[in-house]
């Protein structure tokens, strides 16, 4: 199933996709069918008791790590993200005046179902509830080496798009046997700029997991940003980018100044 | 105010405590001394020059650990870096409504090249203090924090001598990134005269205290796991 949150007549709701359109579960509106076009589409998450812990990967994919540095990592590249910096589908994304160089990144973004510590790559998938697609950009005219990639890059308000589905894991591993056999793409203004495959991750999904559980105990709801393959280009204000990933989603997001 | 009074369900410490509602970061090199430090080696590799914008980190929500209840040291290493802040509860606008201590346990690190998420965001690495104080009440720019191992003072960090007085900060975070209500903002943590900060270890009392804030007191212990 693949699960939505909007908003709608003056309040949020969650909703879930049937039949090209959006079927609202709850009250007051259980049963109500809206079409795409009649809402605000907000991060497919339900909000979470305390700070959402927001892992992204840098340098995840062997040919993006081969584009921006000379070799892959051995561990992990990670760094965190803040729950500000996430925004809808259909949104805007500032960019900000005299750069240079900003640029998409679409990602595999999973959420996990469950709490997890000290998880064991055999059992990480139980720990997954499920997949959406992220585009996290980045600004590199701010690149400093501290802390890289420093926050001014990487957390800036509406700078992290996500959705529009959140899709029950299960739903992807019976489709494709595992996340790692899914295809990424993004267009920019319907020219395809970047193309790749889940399975060219240097550390797929399990491992992550195993890794991150190792020292951090992750909650129903926390997010892994994957990383993004190679081609990333240059954005412009009011350009129109499309992440999509195999299964999962198309993100429509669009630029502004 | 409501995050102050706004109470994680099901939190084992007492009813009134303060607890984080939102993200909470904090800044690196943000003391003189540890600046100046590094200062000559800041153009070599692999960092190729001085950092313009704040250097930030994200303490995540498993890391927060209640004043009073035991932080776990991982086998792996002997000790942990104690870093004492000041922090800055955030309300509506991107504006501090109230001010607290903390601890930002690290595993000691000499490189602030890559994000420190393997030293700084373990299970329990942050101590917190139980009560906040409204802002109205603190010159956070002149306040002393007192850091004790065991009873005996090992540190005294004054925020007058941070690189970035603590509006300045917010300031220049502002500039890139809107801090949410509820979010927290660790003004820094100071070295000491070797460039290392105080140490932990197993059987460890840290205390932080300044004059006029709840204090706040972490015992570390080995990690059962």
């Amino acid at each position: 199933m693949k699960h939505a949150r909007i908003a709608w007549a003056g309040a949020v709701h969650e909703a879930v996709e049937s039949n090209g359109e959006l079927l609202l579960t709850r009250s007051p509106w259980p049963g109500k069918r809206l079409k795409f076009e009649e809402v605000v589409w907000l991060p497919p998450l339900a909000p979470v008791p305390q700070a959402r812990t927001i892992l992204a990967l840098g340098l995840n994919y062997a040919d993006h790590a081969k584009e921006l540095a000379f070799k892959a990592p051995e561990e992990p590249l990670v760094f965190v993200k803040g729950e500000a910096s996430l925004i809808g589908h259909k949104a805007f994304t500032r960019r900000p005046q005299g750069v240079t160089h900003m640029h998409y990144e679409c990602e595999l973004a999973v959420v996990m179902g469950r709490t997890a510590k000290n998880i064991k790559k055999e059992n990480a998938y139980d720990y997954v509830g499920g997949y959406t697609v992220a585009n996290d950009y980045a600004i590199r005219d701010y690149l400093e080496n501290w802390y890289r990639p420093n926050f001014r890059v990487k957390n800036r308000d509406t700078c992290t798009p996500i959705g529009p589905w959140l899709v029950d894991a299960k739903d992807i591993h019976e489709a494709y046997g595992n996340p790692m056999n899914l295809n990424l793409q993004t267009t920019v203004n319907g020219k395809v700029t970047q193309s790749g495959h889940t399975r060219d991750m240097i550390f797929d999904v399990p491992t992550l997991i195993e890794y991150f559980s190792s020292f951090m105990t992750l909650q129903p709801g926390d997010l892994i940003l994957t990383g993004t393959p190679d081609g990333v280009v240059n954005c412009d204000v009011g350009d129109e980018i499309v992440t999509h990933i195999e299964g999962v989603g198309d993100l429509i997001n669009t630029l502004s100044d | 105010m409501l995050v102050m009074n706004n109470i994680q369900k099901n939190e084992p410490h007492s009813a009134r405590a303060f607890w984080p509602q939102g993200t909470v970061y904090g800044a690196l090199l943000n003391f003189k001394q540890e600046w100046d430090m590094r200062a000559p080696h800041m153009l070599d590799a692999p960092h190729k020059g001085a950092p313009k914008a704040p250097v930030l980190f994200i303490k995540t929500a498993n890391t927060f650990t209640p004043s009073g209840q035991t932080i776990a040291i991982p086998h792996s290493v002997a000790e942990v870096d104690v870093g004492a802040n000041l922090a800055w509860v955030m309300g509506a606008d991107a504006k501090p409504v109230a001010c607290v201590l903390v601890n930002d346990v690290s595993i000691p690190h000499e490189s602030y090249y890559r994000p420190p998420v393997k030293y700084k965001c373990l299970d329990g690495f942050m101590g917190i203090a139980a009560k906040a104080k409204p802002i109205e009440e603190v010159q956070s720019d002149a306040v002393v924090l007192i850091v004790k191992v065991n009873g005996h003072e090992v540190q005294r960090v004054n925020y007058a001598n941070t690189v970035r007085k603590s509006q300045a900060l917010l300031s220049d975070i502002s500039a890139f990134m809107t801090l949410q209500e509820g979010d927290v903002l660790l003004l820094g943590s100071d070295c000491l005269a070797d460039g290392k900060r105080p140490r932990a270890k197993p059987g460890d009392v840290v205390e932080i205290s300044a004059t006029g804030f709840d204090t706040l007191v972490n015992q570390f212990v080995g990690d059962a796991a």
